[in-house]
């Protein structure tokens, strides 16, 4: 076996350990998608989520040499930037919205006659 | 592609892989939201830029190089301002720090800048456009 043939075992091997890493990684984070707890937590994992497909892209770009999808990667970084910061705004104004909520309008969970808090028909 | 091109890149795909599997271990296990992103903003930035390095280095077309040094940079710049702009949100909102923490180093003077002295909510439309702003 020459070296060339060593070589390219080797880079086989390695997309094909790093296809498996990079797949790992996308069940962490979805996991932590779905585990929650908060919204920001959600928005980080959104946020890992859009690295790992960027790394995944340039993993199959040197598979198979189909080099189309790297424009792709360029645009899902610049929309998981944009993501990430619209989140941040809204996760400040919501919590204002909680901090100052017993001067705004009443939740429909707390007018009367309705048949407990919003959240307990959202919990499941 | 030579040998050792090949050698190198494999070499650089089972490093980015790697970053990028540790951050998401991390995202999934560390206990609050702040050193969650701890691990992700970095380790997930270092592991897709080492993949696109070595996409440069498999590729021979110079468009194709182009391109991934455009996508290192961008990422690169980008990654940290998204992740101020989320853990500053989480942090004047007030999401709670892990029990186990040591310091938290602004107790209660992040909030009051950002609600006014008596926490009253006196600058929180002003304090919206600066992070815009930023």
């Amino acid at each position: 076996m020459s070296v060339e043939d060593l070589a390219s075992l080797f880079l086989e091997l390695s997309l094909r350990l790093s296809l498996v890493l990079l797949g790992a990684a996308f069940l962490m984070t979805v996991l932590r998608i779905w585990k929650g707890p908060t919204l920001a937590d959600r928005v980080l994992g959104l946020d890992v989520l859009t690295s790992i497909a960027i790394g995944f892209i340039a993993v199959v770009a040197i598979d198979t040499g189909f080099t189309l999808y790297v424009d792709i990667a360029i645009a899902l970084g610049l929309v998981g930037f944009l993501a990430t910061v619209a989140f941040a705004r809204f996760i400040l104004t919501q919590g204002e919205a909680e901090e100052h909520r017993g001067d705004a309008l009443p939740l429909a969970g707390d007018l009367p006659g309705s048949d407990g808090p919003f959240e307990e028909n959202e919990a499941r | 592609m030579t040998a050792v091109f090949q050698i190198l890149v494999g070499l650089l795909i089972l490093c980015g892989s790697a970053f990028a599997a540790v951050a998401a271990l991390g995202v999934l296990r560390l206990p609050d939201l702040y050193s969650r992103m701890h691990a992700a903003s970095k380790a997930g930035a270092v592991g897709s830029s080492i993949m696109l390095i070595a996409l440069m280095l498999a590729t021979d077309q110079p468009s194709e190089v182009l391109r991934a040094i455009g996508a290192i940079i961008f990422f690169l710049l980008t990654a940290p301002i998204s992740a101020h702009l989320l853990a500053r949100a989480a942090y004047l909102v007030g999401y709670p720090m892990w029990k186990g923490s040591v310091l938290d180093e602004m107790p209660d003077t992040a909030r009051k800048k950002h609600y006014g002295p008596d926490l009253q909510g006196a600058k929180v439309s002003q304090s919206a456009t600066d992070l815009g702003a930023t």
